[in-house]
């Protein structure tokens, strides 16, 4: 560290530290209003989650979220990870086209992939409802996996496999004893990631969802252009601290496998 | 949406010798791939080129499609109206872009030279909000901004204020929403580009002479480049065809191109002329990505390849 750098920072630390302070206050500050509001005007403090939890409808759309989450989990992960395999094993680098066709769903506009999805299921005649919105998330979704287990492949020492082979090992059984559990962590943050990607989906659910398949964030956006009311307080209240959640443990994953 | 994967560098040498000879070869994995690329195909490729198909159709009673060519969709996008409407989504996508950019990039940078300990506590206090869901981010902004939120409220009380803030229904709204919604998208990839940086070369400037402006224009700026522009992206693209937030912060007074196709689609149900507007909305984005992306690596063709043979052992993966 030269002398001139060090005085730069010596000089900038108590701005830079107040400047983070004050970005990450006004980040969080909605979102703390909203915790603490949750709990407000009620006769008991979790009035508001025993009323949203008694609301027929805001406990169908969260099963719903549950369920399209958990098949577009299941889809996505086997999905992309047969496809990363395929694709990044031996260490060789995928096609270029290849590629590009899995980033497309990350550089497209989402509006246009729903009305896209949209569309198509229209013309195949498949009714919209769950399997429709679980199509159009496992689409998107599998390119998170695949680039997860790709970066995964990437710190891959090849020797590893190698070694398995010169000592005897078939092909399945070092796939099985040497390659899937080296894959397994990316396999599960991939997993838990397309869970993630698809409970919070707003915009493409929009499109693709039909009657009475709706999931909660769709139901908080309709509900939001005729007013607030608290029960949607509560019901996000929940959301959140379950993402939360969700991200420290994505966290923890991810830091374990350095 | 996410992400940042950073490109991490591959440090290991190929092995020379000739490799063992096994009994199966794995050349059959390669076909495990199949699957994904049909998937691809048939829920991906093929709505979009029917998308593309259908902006050339002609549009029939009762929402129907009527199967002749027909170029007036794109006559039509092109009339003062519907042009005002997709400047005005650009403009808002570009500005959106801008600001965050300006916000984001003293917090990267801070965040990518504290100590290990805070940076990982800043990272996931980052992360959090990137993925916490997007209505609920919205809707909680909307409960501290509202005519009767927690600022105004706050205000009148202390009596500070006679009459409430218009703080949203209106451009503001729209424009805190944005910026609110997009920001943690454009500090990741810039604190993925700023942690991989090699520092040394900063204070090899300062020994070289140079001052602190000469530093941050010729060294830090062009370094971080290619995280300014995946994180420049991950805010353009979303944004231009954003409809949520002006619907709901913005009181649906003013339409943007997302407002105009969700309705087209939705509620006229003139699909080739929503077709029509999708297809150039994407091509917009495609060229601003193209454009920017071919301005970074002609800016970057030189100092990239420094920086990327520097600690090779330094890799890190975030979500």
């Amino acid at each position: 560290m030269r002398q001139s750098t060090l005085s730069v920072n010596i000089h900038m630390f108590d701005l830079k530290k107040i400047y983070t302070a004050v970005i990450l206050l006004l980040l969080y500050f909605p979102l703390f209003a909203l915790a603490v509001l949750s709990f407000r005007g009620g006769p008991t403090p979790f009035y508001w989650y025993q009323k949203a939890f008694s609301q027929p409808q805001l406990m169908l759309v969260l099963k719903n979220s549950i369920i399209i989450a958990f098949w577009t989990m299941i889809f996505s992960t086997v999905l992309g990870t047969l496809t990363a395999i395929g694709l990044y094993k031996k260490n060789t680098k995928a096609p270029v086209w290849f590629e590009s066709l899995i980033h497309l769903p990350l550089v497209l506009p989402e509006i246009v992939m729903g009305l896209a999805l949209l569309i198509w299921f229209v013309f195949l005649n498949i009714t919209l409802g769950k399997l429709s919105v679980v199509l159009a998330h496992t689409t998107f979704s599998v390119s998170y996996v695949i680039l997860i287990l790709r970066a995964r492949f990437k710190n891959m020492d090849p020797l590893q496999e190698e070694a398995a082979a010169d000592l005897g090992a078939t092909p399945w059984k070092t796939f099985w004893y040497v390659t899937f559990p080296f894959l397994l962590p990316a396999i599960v943050s991939g997993a838990l990631l397309s869970f993630t990607l698809s409970f919070d989906d707003f915009l493409i659910t929009f499109f693709t969802a039909g009657v009475g398949s709706d999931t909660l964030p769709v139901q908080i956006y309709s509900m939001m252009r005729f007013g607030i009311t608290p029960e949607m307080n509560a019901i996000s209240v929940i959301v959140l601290l379950f993402t939360i959640i969700a991200v420290l443990m994505l966290f923890r994953l991810r830091s374990e496998k350095i | 949406m996410p992400f940042g994967m950073p490109q991490t560098v591959s440090y290991m040498k190929k092995t020379t010798y000739p490799k063992p000879k096994l009994s199966l070869d794995w050349k059959a994995t390669k076909y495990t791939a199949l699957p994904g690329l049909i998937w691809f195909m048939f829920f991906l490729i093929i709505p979009l080129l029917i998308v593309l198909g259908f902006s050339f159709l002609k549009r029939g009673d009762f929402g129907t499609v009527l199967y002749e060519l027909d170029f007036s969709n794109y006559k039509r996008v092109l009339e003062p109206l519907y042009l005002k409407i997709v400047l005005r989504s650009l403009w808002l996508a570009v500005y959106t872009t801008g600001i965050c950019l300006l916000l984001a990039y003293p917090l990267a940078y801070h965040m990518a030279r504290t100590d290990i300990k805070t940076k990982q506590i800043l990272l996931a206090l980052i992360i959090i909000p990137f993925w916490i869901n997007f209505i609920i981010r919205i809707y909680a902004l909307k409960l501290v901004l509202g005519e009767s939120g927690i600022i105004n409220h706050l205000l009148l009380e202390l009596n500070i204020l006679q009459e409430p803030l218009q703080l949203t229904d209106n451009a503001l709204g729209v424009g805190i929403g944005m910026i609110y919604n997009y920001f943690p998208f454009m500090v990741l990839p810039l604190f993925v580009s700023l942690e991989k940086l090699d520092y040394t070369l900063l204070d090899a400037a300062y020994d070289l002479g140079a001052n602190k402006r000469q530093v941050i224009t010729k060294i830090l700026l062009p370094l971080s480049l290619p995280g300014m522009f995946t994180g420049c992206m991950f805010v353009f693209i979303p944004s231009f065809g954003e409809f949520v937030i002006p619907d709901l912060l913005g009181g649906s007074q003013t339409m943007f191109v997302g407002n105009l196709i969700t309705e087209t689609f939705l509620k006229t149900r003139d699909w080739p002329f929503g077709s029509a507007l999708s297809a150039l909305l994407v091509l917009m984005s495609m060229a601003a990505f193209m454009f920017v992306l071919h301005r970074v690596s002609a800016a970057t063709e030189n100092v990239q390849d420094i920086n990327a043979t520097k600690h090779p052992e330094r890799e890190h993966t975030y979500v």
